[in-house]
């Protein structure tokens, strides 16, 4: 039997009257690539924030190797934060430093890495993910949204984590422009055999990136598959994500 | 007045209440929290410079023109004013006094309220809706010691050293507008400046300083780390961090006189 990375539970959350999580089940082995995908609204990021430790759930236990996260001080959640990287939507790279220094963070803060090494480190996987050495010194503003995305991926991946976060990585990118972000995504995560959690509604990401895909609707997970099994299968709800269509099961809040 | 009268009336009145309540709570907790980290190792040594400079150098023109005319307002008004009882002399007591205990120190507060306050308030907001703040966590460091603790830091060290360089400019506005408006000697002038200095009406002024350096760094993270929904937030984030820092530090102003002066 393969290896549980991360184990979900009945893993609840609401904001005020709002119930957003209401008893998430799921499993991510070791070295797998699982997608969740799910319309705007149902929950994604809240997940993924649980499991970061980033907001506390109402309930439930979240594993990561077999061990509880749930409840952890932020000073006991760092040793999970060192195998964990994240790609954020927006990017999220500090607009006060610079493209390396960004993407050299966790080697300059934590690791205590001379200025030096830690940009030639910088600069090497800034290679690695498609960017020339000359975008090092510039300020993240100054990168257009696929570069950015680039340098967050960079800055996700430096520390060579177990564990990598993908936060709808194609959003607001043109279609090429996705695709070669799907292709980086895939190569990283290979490269680093890590096992990955991206959240997603961009189903040709999904198709491209997903071992697994798990659907999240009204706050619970209600299939899960492989790609494959996820075309052929018959469950209302999935076909209606897939086919893009208002008329299902699925209602639309407006 | 029937039953659902009074309990309507009460629940008006206790909404509020229980809100306030609340937020005093939350911000009791975020001093607590954040003053923990200000004395806990990681410590953050180039945020720290990189606030001083902005905070302490930067400021340096907007307080000495406050304090240059402030001293020069004083000068003046005091002068006109103890003409009435032929105690003009006192000019220059009056200025050392009132610019060393109070106008200095408050009138500083206020601008680096308007200034950096709201720098801090919007940066740290900013950070907060684009999700930094939650990549900073990921990246395992702590926002309280990365980003609040050096600006608290630098509020409680800098501000002093502003309202010193600010005494000075102050004492030596009163001295222009005393010297070549009012006709007083200048040697005179200096001298009754110099006699009638005490170390606590400097000493006073000082801590107060600090004192408002606090709460004006606070309230800037304060306001900017809640701050959510977007550039309307951040913005509301802004004005809420420069209206509750200057009310603050007239507040504390006064309970500050009352505990170095009240006898």
């Amino acid at each position: 039997m393969e290896k549980v990375k991360i184990s979900i539970r009945n893993l609840h959350k609401s904001f005020g009257k709002k119930r957003v999580l209401t008893g998430v089940d799921l499993d991510i082995n070791a070295g797998e690539s699982l997608v969740v995908i799910g319309g705007s609204g149902t929950g994604k990021s809240v997940l993924i924030k649980c499991i970061q430790g980033l907001l506390t759930p109402d309930d439930g236990s979240i594993k990561i190797d077999n061990q509880e996260v749930v409840g952890l001080g932020l000073s006991q959640q760092k040793k999970f934060h060192d195998k964990m990287g994240m790609l954020f939507q927006g990017g999220a790279l500090f607009d006060s430093l610079s493209v390396w220094e960004n993407v050299a963070f966790s080697l300059l803060e934590n690791k205590k890495t001379p200025r030096e090494k830690a940009k030639v480190e910088a600069i090497r996987v800034l290679r690695q993910v498609g960017l020339t050495p000359d975008v090092a010194d510039l300020s993240p503003s100054e990168l257009s949204g696929g570069m950015q995305k680039r340098v967050g991926l960079a800055r996700a991946i430096i520390t060579k984590p177990e564990i990598i976060f993908f936060d709808e990585p194609t959003t607001g990118l043109d279609p090429i422009m996705a695709d070669v972000i799907n292709d980086l995504i895939v190569e990283s995560a290979k490269g680093l055999g890590a096992t990955t959690l991206t959240i997603t509604h961009d189903l040709a990401s999904a198709r491209k990136i997903a071992d697994k895909v798990a659907m999240l609707y009204q706050g619970k997970i209600i299939w899960q598959g492989t790609v494959k099994e996820m075309d052929k299968t018959e469950n209302p709800y999935v076909r209606q994500f897939i086919n893009g269509s208002s008329q299902g099961p699925i209602k639309v809040e407006v | 007045m029937k039953k659902h009268q009074v309990e309507h009336f009460l629940r008006k009145l206790g909404k509020p209440l229980v809100k306030f309540i609340i937020s005093l709570g939350e911000l009791t907790l975020f001093i607590v929290k954040a003053l923990y980290h200000c004395f806990t190792p990681p410590f953050y040594v180039k945020n720290f410079i990189k606030q001083l400079l902005e905070m302490g150098f930067y400021s340096l023109p907007v307080v000495g023109l406050t304090t240059i005319f402030a001293g020069m307002v004083i000068a003046l008004q005091s002068y006109s004013g103890f003409a009435r009882f032929g105690a003009e002399s006192a000019v220059a007591s009056v200025v050392l006094i009132s610019v060393t205990r109070e106008l200095a120190p408050v009138l500083s507060a206020l601008m680096v309220a308007g200034r950096v306050g709201a720098a801090m308030a919007a940066e740290i907001g900013t950070m907060r809706v684009t999700e930094q703040i939650d990549a900073l966590v990921t990246l395992s460091t702590n926002p309280f010691k990365y980003l609040i603790a050096p600006r608290l830091w630098s509020g409680v060290i800098v501000l002093p050293i502003l309202v010193l360089i600010g005494d000075i400019i102050g004492i030596f506005g009163g001295y222009v507008v005393g010297v070549y408006k009012l006709g007083f000697n200048p040697a005179n002038y200096i001298n009754s400046t110099l006699q009638n200095m005490e170390s606590i009406d400097i000493v006073s002024g000082l801590v107060k300083a600090a004192v408002f350096g606090f709460i004006v760094a606070l309230m800037g993270c304060y306001n900017g780390y809640r701050s959510k929904g977007g550039a309307q937030g951040v913005g509301q984030a802004t004005t809420n961090a420069v209206v509750s820092a200057s009310i603050l530090v007239l507040i504390f102003n006064y309970v500050l006189t009352e505990i170095f002066f009240s006898k």
